[in-house]
């Protein structure tokens, strides 16, 4: 009978190396729901609720009129379409729910019926959906067609030429928008006009902004150095909309003030803000963020950066928080609001995770797939954020080529992206040469096109910096002013581009939902390129040309070229003629395959097929046998190589090796798939290990007893090699003849003289 | 030809013969040329109220009302001068002013012929001090 022994109370090794991993660096907790710590459908969350007598709303979610806070009354007074309301209200959450991910209901119409629906209907509809429910209706409801996506772009020392080879990078590499901040406010014109002057160098179009205080905000706006915002955060209830010095009307004229200054406005809000900041009043993220998203589309923004945004870390905290915050990026989208849903600030310590996390948004689309995406090293990002850094662009880029997804990220080989960098910065030092603005030096100019980050880059005198980015900010240095810096040293074609951006503010024509520009300044938003997502064969699919660019990654192989490889040196060994059966007990015979040192003439992990033949030819005699080398020429599986060559043998005993070093030692009376050693992780094997195969072999020819060559094993050599093991196996299949019979083979004298 | 908000966006492209900078430039003629020339200046490169009421008219085609309400207020704002701007910003912030200060902010936007501004001030005023949101 079982008792339970000491080692219970020891603990285990493997939840000791499970704590370890950076994962647990991060609390899980409990849902608090009194302190709003529940992500959705939280149990103090109001019931839907709107009542309507005379065109006048006497209650909606709990709250009688004259209860209603400054959300609220907001809401009433923009946000609810009372003719749809009726309509939407009457439906059942579920009904609501299922239009969401109904094929047959076009995006149109869920549209319509949201602007009759309360924060509460939202959110208990789109709590509803289950992860891919939630996917599939951010496609049908996102607004624009394709999928874009946002850089950031900072560095700890704010050097204007790594600022603007990082956006010059960023342009070149697809980003839509490019957001700045400033580590000292005073930098702001300095870091706005570097994006401005790297942006437009990487590719004309590309939209900006620098994320500061909103009246140096609106002074850069003026003087045409950005051309969006996306500053203007909204909370879910009074107490946090006020701590944060705002009321739904001051951001709504603020909104309203940037667009008549031609600057497209984005608002921010996330799920879990009301939390952190104390006063979630017992509500749950996901209704709390309803009600922001309701205020957001009530003031009159296109679009929305939302999806947690700076709280993520909280929100995942919770269970379910991942889904709570797909649901909020679909109740966005639901609202026909641009979507820049998130990605940007550290959601976990964990890969994994992470990323598990970017699934949501990544693979349905989102107008804006990331709300930042670092295009520098994390360390550099000064927003705060870096979950996706410079260092994981490659990763990024495989993911949408498995997946065969837009995440909104072009591969550039390394000269291109070089040249472009080195373009940018020497225009940045052009541009403050000729505005009279602190010299950029050649080695700053040099450091920004090829270093790593801020560390490599030479330091400036930061208080000359500020001093100038004031007086610069005072005597209003413009876009135009930029642009003619350009046009006088030479870089017409950015200058024109930064006369673009000017026109654009005319134009005004990127204030409307979801807008982007392309590189010809055509302007795309929900307006002219409108997602109409209908089921398969409709909306936006990669392909075509678009779907050959996001693949063509610059480390890719050529297939056909990496089977190739002709080698036009003499063969290490030559056909003697046909293999008969022998007659030596002593006998070992060494059958490779049909390819082997001809069509192919190395192993997969480079060993010389001759000098692979040495060895093994060197242990067999070792051991006390006698070698002798046949090709098998009718198969190219191991199993049968090597059986074949067991029949062939004086003793029985054969090792027979494919040319790409796979090796098995056969007996004739075992069946072809049976055997007596398999050396399977050929990527790991040296001439060591071949002359140990050949010495076991001779060991069983003689009737020894034989200990097993000691297996390795490298779980990843499969993920590593196996297309460099399909190409070569395919050359050996086509070297195979049907019904060929083995032919006898001798080493080179050339191969014979290597010293082993 | 008229305007028609449901064929002619992005005016920039489809209408550029109906957009022009506040001081009567035409479109076509924000160049790189125009800025060398010295015909082109940094205080006129912006969104004239006319351009952005038809970019409200746009937004309003499209059912996107709200957005549409936000950009004819915003064609009203380009008459205001930044640095008001900036103070109404401020005045309509939580606790920053009386609802008579309010009213005054009202009354100066019409002046500016800002009726829908004006009208929106006023009715933050009201949900102000049922909110306790006034001060000053």
């Amino acid at each position: 009978m079982w008792s339970e022994g000491s080692s219970v109370a020891e603990g285990s090794a493997r939840f000791a190396s499970r704590a370890a991993r950076e994962l647990r660096r991060e609390l899980l907790v409990t849902p608090l729901p009194e302190l709003g710590l529940v992500a959705a459908n939280g149990p103090n969350d109001p019931e839907p609720e709107l009542v309507v007598e005379d065109g006048v709303v006497l209650r909606m979610d709990g709250r009688a009129a004259a209860d209603f806070d400054v959300i609220d009354r907001f809401l009433v007074a923009h946000g609810l379409d009372l003719e749809i309301a009726a309509e939407a209200m009457a439906l059942s959450d579920l009904q609501v729910a299922r239009m969401l991910v109904d094929v047959d209901v076009p995006r149109s119409a869920a549209v319509r019926l949201a602007r009759g629906l309360t924060p509460a209907k939202l959110a208990r509809a789109a709590g509803l959906l289950d992860p891919v429910e939630l996917m599939f209706a951010l496609k049908k409801l996102r607004a624009r067609r394709a999928p874009a996506n946002q850089a950031h772009v900072t560095n700890l020392k704010e050097s204007p030429a790594l600022l603007a080879a990082d956006a010059a990078e960023a342009a070149a590499r697809g980003f839509a928008e490019l957001e700045t901040t400033v580590g000292v406010a005073r930098y702001a014109p300095f870091n706005a006009i570097s994006l401005l002057v790297g942006s437009q160098t990487g590719r004309p179009g590309v939209m900006t902004q620098c994320a500061v205080e909103e009246r140096r905000n609106l002074e850069l706006a003026v003087n045409g150095l950005v051309t969006y915002a996306e500053t203007l955060s909204v909370y879910g209830t009074e107490q946090v909309f006020v701590d944060g010095d705002d009321t739904p009307w001051s951001k709504s004229f603020l909104g309203a003030a940037y667009a008549s200054r031609g600057v497209k406005v984005r608002f921010t809000s996330g799920t879990g803000s009301e939390a952190l900041m104390g006063h979630a009043q017992g509500m749950s993220m996901l209704y709390l963020e309803a009600r922001c998203i309701s205020v957001v589309r009530a003031a009159g923004s296109q679009g929305v950066q939302n999806g947690s945004i700076s709280c993520v870390a909280l929100v995942l905290s919770l269970p379910g928080g991942t889904r709570a915050i797909l649901a909020e990026n679909v109740i966005a989208a639901w609202l026909d609001l641009e979507v820049a849903s998130g990605n940007d600030a550290i959601a976990s310590h964990s890969a994994i995770r992470k990323t598990a996390k970017l699934m949501g948004q990544f693979l349905p689309g989102t107008d804006f797939v990331t709300s930042g995406y670092s295009v520098m090293p994390r360390h550099d990002n000064t927003f705060g954020g870096g979950n996706y850094d410079a260092d994981d662009l490659d990763e990024w880029m495989t993911i949408q080529r498995d997946w065969q997804v837009d995440g909104g990220i072009e591969p550039v080989d390394e000269v291109e992206v070089t040249r472009v960098r080195d373009r940018a910065a020497h225009a940045i030092q052009a541009v403050f040469a000729e505005l009279g603005l602190p010299e950029i030096s050649d080695a700053e100019v040099h450091a920004a096109t090829i270093g790593y980050d801020a560390s490599d880059m030479p330091d400036r005198d930061r208080a000359a910096d500020v001093d100038a980015a004031d007086e610069a900010l005072e005597r209003r240095v413009s876009g135009l002013d930029v642009a003619l810096a350009l046009d006088r040293h030479g870089f017409e074609d950015v200058a024109r581009a930064v006369v673009g951006m000017q026109r654009q503010r005319v134009s005004a024509d990127y204030l409307q939902t979801s807008a982007v520009i392309d590189e010809d300044g055509y302007v795309r938003s929900a307006v002219n390129d409108p997602n109409e997502y209908a089921g398969p064969g409709t909306g936006y699919r990669l392909e075509g040309a678009r779907w050959e660019r996001l693949q063509a990654l610059p480390h890719v192989v050529d297939a056909a070229r990496l089977g190739a490889g002709d080698s036009a040196a003499a063969p290490a060994v030559t056909e003697v003629g046909e293999a008969l059966a022998g007659t030596d007990e002593a006998e070992v015979v060494i059958a490779v395959g049909p390819a082997f040192a001809g069509a192919i003439r190395e192993t997969i992990n480079g060993l010389d097929h001759g000098c692979v033949l040495a060895a093994v030819v060197d242990g067999v005699t070792d051991g006390g046998a006698v070698p002798r080398i046949v090709r098998i020429r009718r198969v190219a599986d191991v199993a049968f190589i090597a059986h074949d060559g067991a029949r062939l043998s004086g003793s029985g005993i054969a090792l027979g090796m494919q040319s790409k070093g796979t090796a098995v030692i056969h007996r004739a009376d075992l069946q072809p798939l049976d055997n007596l050693e398999l050396f399977g992780m050929s990527p790991l094997y040296s001439l060591e290990s071949y002359r140990a195969m050949g010495r076991n072999a001779a060991g069983y020819a003689l009737g020894n007893r034989v200990g097993p060559v000691p297996t390795e094993l490298d779980n990843f050599a499969r993920a590593k090699l196996i297309v460099r093991t399909t190409l070569l196996h395919a050359r050996e299949t086509r070297s195979a003849v049907k019904g060929a019979a083995p032919v006898e083979l001798e080493l080179t004298a050339a191969v014979e003289t290597l010293p082993l | 030809m008229t305007f028609d908000p449901t064929v002619h966006y992005p005016l920039g492209s489809r209408r550029p013969d109906l957009v022009e900078t506040p001081s009567g430039l035409a479109l076509e003629e924000v160049t790189l040329e125009s800025a060398r020339a010295g015909t082109l200046v940094a205080a006129d490169v912006r969104a004239t109220s006319a351009t952005l009421r038809r970019q409200a008219e746009v937004a309003r085609v499209t059912g996107r009302t709200q957005l549409a309400d936000n950009l004819d207020r915003a064609a009203e704002l380009t008459r205001v001068p930044d640095e008001e701007l900036l103070e109404i910003y401020t005045a309509l912030r939580p606790g920053r002013s009386t609802a008579g200060a309010l009213e005054a902010w009202a009354r100066r936007l019409e002046g500016w012929e800002a009726p829908l501004t004006a009208a929106f001030v006023r009715e933050a005023a009201v949900a102000y001090v049922e909110r306790g949101l006034v001060g000053g």
